[in-house]
Parts: C-alpha cells; sequence; structure tokens
C-alpha cells in the first residue's frame, strides 16, 4: 500500500545536495521540470482565471457594504455603477461579534458542527456496518449491493423531492407512525424535527459511498492476516480491531475528510428540504446563499464574508487532521 | 503500516462466540445464527434504501396533485397521464437539452485539461508539487457560498448570466481540480516502468503521456467524465442562481418549479423526477465498480 509513496520520496532524495545559487538554481529547475510546468499550465491557468480572481473579488467585497441596491446593475437601457463603499473589515466583526451575532451566526454554526459530525459519524458506523457484512460470503450479496448503492445512483434533487412527500403532514412517514400509535412530528415545520429529518436523509444520502469504499477497503485486506489472527486465536473482536481497522486506515482517513468536507458544506440537501421555511434549520453554507439571493435586498458582502468564514474553518480543520493523521508516520498523501 | 501484533494469550473476556456446539467451519463461513442475522439486516436496509425511490415512482402514477396525501387511492387510478404531461406540455426538453449542455461542456473542459496535470502531478516531484496538490484539495472544498457572489459580479459584466456559456465556466471551478485529482490517482496505479520504458526508447514526457499511458488510461478517464457529468447534472445552488429564464433551466432548477407559491404540481414533480432518475441510474450502475477506486485512490496512493 505505500509503494507509491516510497516511490515519491526515493525521487525526491535523488534532488541535488550542494545548494548552487538562486539564479542557478532556479534554472537547473527549470531545466529538469519544465515538462511538469507545462503539463499543470492549463490547470494553473483555469484556477487562477476561475477561482483565485473570484476568490480575491469575493475578498474585497467583504470589506465594503455592497449589496444589490448599490452595486453595479442595469435597470432597462441604463447602467447604474456600484456605489459600495470600503468599511474595512466591519462585516467580519458584525458577523461575529456584532448584536445579534448569535442569532445569525453562531447558532447556525453550532448546528453546522452539530450536523456535520453526526451526518459523518452516522454515515461512517452505518457505511462500516454494512461493508462488513457485504464483505462475508453470503448468498446474494452482489444484490444486496446494487440495491444499497442505489441512494447514490439517483441525483440527490430528485431523491430529496421523494423524502419531501414523505416528510409532509399527511405522508407516508407519518401515516406509519400513526397508524402505529406513534406521535407523529412535523418534520417540515418544527425546529427539533426539521433538523432530524434533515439529518436522516442526508445519512440516507451518503451511507452507499462510504459502505462501497470501505468494501473496497476491506476488500484490499491480504487475508492471511486474518488466518494469522485466528491462528494466534484472535477472536472476532480482536480480529476487527487489530487487523480490520489498521488495515482499513487509509481508505478511512480520505473517505472522512472528503465526508466531512461534503458534508459541511451540503447545500442540495437542506436548500431542497426546506427551501427557505426553516430559519433554524440552515447550516452555514446554505444561510451564506440565503443572505446573498434568497432575500431582498441581497447583502452581497456580507453573504461573501460567510463564503471566507466557512473556507477559512475548512482550511483549519484539514490541516489540523493532516497534521492529527500525519502523527505517526500514517500519510494522508495529499 | 503498523500491524500491531495481537497478543497471542486471549484475554479471559474474548466475547463469547456463538455457544452453541462448535462444528468446525472454514474461514469466512458463519454460523446460520449469524447468516440470518446478516440477511435481516441487509433486507432492512435495502428496504430503507429502496423505498424512498420506489415510493416516488409510485407516486408519479397518481394522477392529481394531493394524491401523495392519499396514497391508498392511488391504486384505483394508476395512469401514465402524468407523463404524457411532462413529456408534452413543460419545457421538459428544453431541460434535458440544457443540462446536457452544461454537464458536457464541463466534463469535456475538465477532463481535457486536467488529464495531463494530473499525469504531472502522478510522475514528477517538481518543487511546489506539494503545494500545488494542496491547492487541488482546497479548491474541492470551497463552500457554494465563497464564489457565487463574485462569481455572479463577474457573470454579470461580461453579460454571461443566463447563458450555457456562463454556467460551464462556473462548474469548471470544481471540476478542473477534481478531475486532475481523480486522474491522478489513476495514473498512480499505472505501472512506472511503462514510462520508464518510453524515456529509453526515446519519447519527451509529452510523447509518453499522448502514446504509452493516455491510451491505458481510458477506464481513469471515463470515471473523471463521469464524475464531473454527474456533479455538473445535480448542481443546484449555482443552476438555480444563474440560470433565469425557464427554458434554460436544468433538471435540478426545473423540477423545483413546479412548485411555486400558487400552485404546487407535485404529481408532475414525480414524474418528470421518475424521468430524469431511470437513465442516470441506469447508467450509474454501469460504471459504479470503477466509481470508487477512481475517488479514492487519489487519497490513499502516494
Amino acid at each position: 500500500m505505500t509503494v507509491a509513496i516510497d516511490r515519491a520520496t526515493g525521487k525526491r532524495r535523488g534532488e541535488p545536495g550542494g545548494r548552487p545559487g538562486p539564479l542557478s538554481r532556479l534554472k537547473q529547475s527549470y531545466q529538469r521540470f519544465w515538462y511538469a510546468y507545462a503539463m499543470i499550465a492549463p490547470v494553473v491557468v483555469v484556477l487562477g482565471v476561475l477561482v483565485l480572481y473570484p476568490l480575491a473579488r469575493g475578498f474585497y467585497l467583504t470589506l465594503t457594504n455592497a449589496n444589490s441596491l448599490n452595486s453595479a446593475r442595469t435597470i432597462g437601457a441604463n447602467r447604474i455603477e456600484a456605489t459600495y463603499e470600503f468599511i474595512g473589515l466591519d462585516n467580519y466583526a458584525d458577523i461575529l461579534w456584532g448584536p445579534t451575532s448569535y442569532d445569525r451566526f453562531w447558532s447556525h454554526f453550532i448546528w453546522t458542527i452539530v450536523w456535520t459530525a453526526l451526518c459523518v459519524a452516522l454515515h461512517y458506523v452505518i457505511g462500516l456496518g454494512l461493508a462488513l457484512l457485504l464483505n462475508q460470503k453470503l448468498r446474494g450479496r452482489t444484490f444486496y449491493r446494487l440495491i444499497l448503492v442505489l441512494p447514490w445512483a439517483v441525483p440527490t434533487f430528485v431523491t430529496v423531492f421523494g423524502w419531501r412527500f414523505m416528510l409532509a403532514d399527511g405522508g407516508v412517514i407519518n401515516a406509519g407512525l400513526e397508524a402505529l400509535h406513534l406521535p407523529a412530528p412535523l418534520w417540515l415545520e418544527d425546529t427539533f424535527w426539521q433538523r432530524f429529518a434533515a439529518i436522516m436523509v442526508n445519512t440516507w444520502c451518503g451511507v452507499p459511498f462510504m459502505m462501497v469504499s470501505l468494501l473496497g477497503g476491506l476488500q484490499s485486506i491480504d487475508s492471511s492476516l486474518y488466518e494469522a489472527a485466528e491462528m494466534d486465536g484472535a477472536s472476532a473482536w480482536q480480529r476487527f480491531r487489530y487487523v480490520t481497522l489498521p488495515g482499513l486506515r487509509s481508505v478511512s482517513s480520505t473517505v472522512v475528510l472528503l465526508g466531512v468536507i461534503w458534508t459541511f458544506n451540503q447545500f442540495a440537501v437542506i436548500f431542497l428540504l426546506f427551501g427557505d421555511t426553516a430559519p433554524e434549520a440552515q447550516i452555514l453554507v446554505t444561510w451564506a446563499y440565503y443572505l446573498g439571493f434568497g432575500q431582498q435586498p441581497r447583502d452581497f458582502a456580507q453573504s461573501a464574508a460567510y463564503g471566507i468564514l466557512l473556507l477559512a474553518i475548512l482550511i483549519v480543520f484539514t490541516s489540523v487532521y493532516r497534521r492529527w493523521l500525519n502523527r505517526d508516520e500514517q500519510q494522508l498523501a495529499i | 503500516m503498523s500491524t500491531t501484533t495481537v497478543e497471542t494469550k486471549a484475554p479471559a473476556d474474548a466475547t463469547p462466540t456463538s455457544a452453541a456446539p462448535r462444528r468446525t467451519r472454514r474461514r469466512g463461513e458463519n454460523s446460520l445464527a449469524g447468516s440470518l442475522a446478516s440477511h435481516a439486516i441487509l433486507v432492512v436496509a435495502s428496504l430503507a434504501a429502496l423505498f424512498p425511490i420506489a415510493w416516488l415512482v409510485f407516486l408519479s402514477l397518481g394522477p392529481d396533485k394531493d394524491d401523495y396525501l392519499h396514497p391508498g387511492r392511488i391504486f384505483g387510478k394508476m395512469t401514465f397521464a402524468n407523463y404524457s404531461h411532462v413529456l408534452q406540455e413543460t419545457p421538459f426538453f428544453d431541460w434535458l437539452v440544457s443540462t446536457l449542455v452544461v454537464s458536457l461542456g464541463t466534463t469535456v473542459i475538465g477532463v481535457l485539461i486536467a488529464a495531463t496535470t494530473g499525469y504531472a502531478v502522478s510522475r514528477m516531484r517538481f518543487p511546489g508539487y506539494r503545494k500545488f496538490m494542496w491547492v487541488l484539495l482546497v479548491t474541492q472544498m470551497f463552500p457554494v457560498a465563497v464564489l457565487m457572489v463574485p462569481m455572479y459580479e463577474i457573470l454579470s459584466e461580461l453579460k454571461l448570466v443566463d447563458s450555457y456559456l456562463g454556467l460551464i465556466l462556473v462548474y469548471c471551478s470544481t471540476a478542473v481540480p477534481y478531475c486532475a485529482w481523480l486522474l491522478k490517482g489513476y495514473f498512480d496505479t499505472i505501472p512506472f516502468e511503462i514510462d520508464e520504458a518510453g524515456r529509453v526508447d526515446g519519447l519527451s514526457p509529452f510523447g509518453t503521456f499522448a502514446r504509452l499511458i493516455l491510451p491505458l488510461a481510458k477506464p481513469g478517464l471515463a470515471v473523471a467524465a463521469f464524475y464531473s457529468f454527474i456533479t455538473a447534472f445535480g448542481e443546484v445552488a449555482f443552476a438555480s442562481t444563474f440560470m433565469l429564464s425557464d427554458t434554460k433551466y436544468t433538471f435540478a432548477v426545473g423540477l423545483q418549479s413546479f412548485v411555486s407559491e400558487h400552485d404546487a404540481q407535485r404529481n408532475l414533480m414525480a414524474a418528470t423526477a421518475v424521468l430524469v432518475a431511470i437513465p442516470v441510474s441506469a447508467f450509474f450502475y454501469l460504471v459504479q465498480k470503477n466509481l470508487v477506486t477512481g475517488l479514492t485512490a487519489g487519497g490513499t496512493k502516494g
């Protein structure tokens, strides 16, 4: 499993040891690597034009008071120039510790963290459980796998509508609960149940990916390790703890990271499930969208500031996560 | 790999395996109770996975827009009327065209541009390599909110709001790094010896890439293409903000338009959802085996 990494470091070891002057080093590295730079050039250009430039501009917007009333816009044949002003870091200050910062930012922030943690934990645990079941010699396991992948195969915007029909007041879930004489919650109206429903739907959407990835990981574990463990008298739990889990580490660390990023940024599920009707169940991403595009006047500056804050949170998280993984030689090779 | 050596003395409190009289089982075989339990769990999970979709299909057969509240009544009056209505009297085919234009455009540009980069980061350790990989990862975690506002501004300056090209460009900002990432993972699985052989025979790195590696990487290219297609196909936030005229909606936006403030044509919505879901899911099943290797390879291989 570490072959590729070894090869990578092997190449690195080949770099010249002595340190000539910066100019000749530049020249040397140009000669050695110009192929590489030529090959990545298209992506660098695209990222520069389509990502970095908008990002820089977005960052500038966060330092202004831009909204849809003072931005440049065209009404009929008249073009109105932008009139927004530079206001420094006021937007960030307002979001983070302004008078209503708890209601607008921190409550959503806490909910976003809870949402991400719960969803990823559920994805992982259920996905791992199902992967373990499917990894046994079992009649019909291909068939099970095909069905269990279904939620992933159908586009999210389709399945979420399916869920909305089911969760609606009077929909099939509540009808079922009433038939069992259980209380029927207002899934799409009551804050707690909105959050509950959002987590449920997102879990349903996200488990297949985890399951299939972990199944791939399980199948790549050398079966002789299990044989050896069994010979040594390891119980099922011990085999799981000392063979399966370490064997899954590299896959797990990748899918958990991807899972966190995707869940944290999960726009479609919450947006399509509730639209504008559930201010309390919005996570930061959908809330930022609401500020910038879901209300009148559109608050471009604050929306962009939320975006920058979200990106900062994710970057900090990823760095910490990477460092935490690297603490004992295990590499998340990114 | 930290394979902790398992202690030979099993602790006394080890979980008691099935207390039934132990018949010698071969490895990987289950006891009867164990396999019954496995089947039971898998059946429940399969039902949970299947039900929401099956329910959507079922509701799409009910002709009235409130039928989803009285599913029992649908049995008496099942009809494909919703489908014919959607196909004949809604902009379904306009949506199909715009979805395909946007998704395919993104896919083609994404894969074309990303292929050489994936190769370069797979094979060459140029200075700045680590930082570049980091940038690729960071662009994958951009929340929609980061780029949405500035993109909107830029596109409206360029008069590209409500145009296919505008949406394609927006999607490329995520598809390109995504494809580069996926393709790197795939190129890593192609033996480096092939490159070396090519170089020995006098090919430049470009020649090696174009003549030897690209033909071998076709499955990987297909996976990257499929992923970016699916991502563009299912994207909601940008599509609903940047596409204004209802003939240019993608499916993700068009589907929402059935529910307006005045009227909720849920029956038509269900039918459209099914029409969209069937071909995509079918296609998905064809390629699903390759998908996961494509995605996780990028992270698990150096």
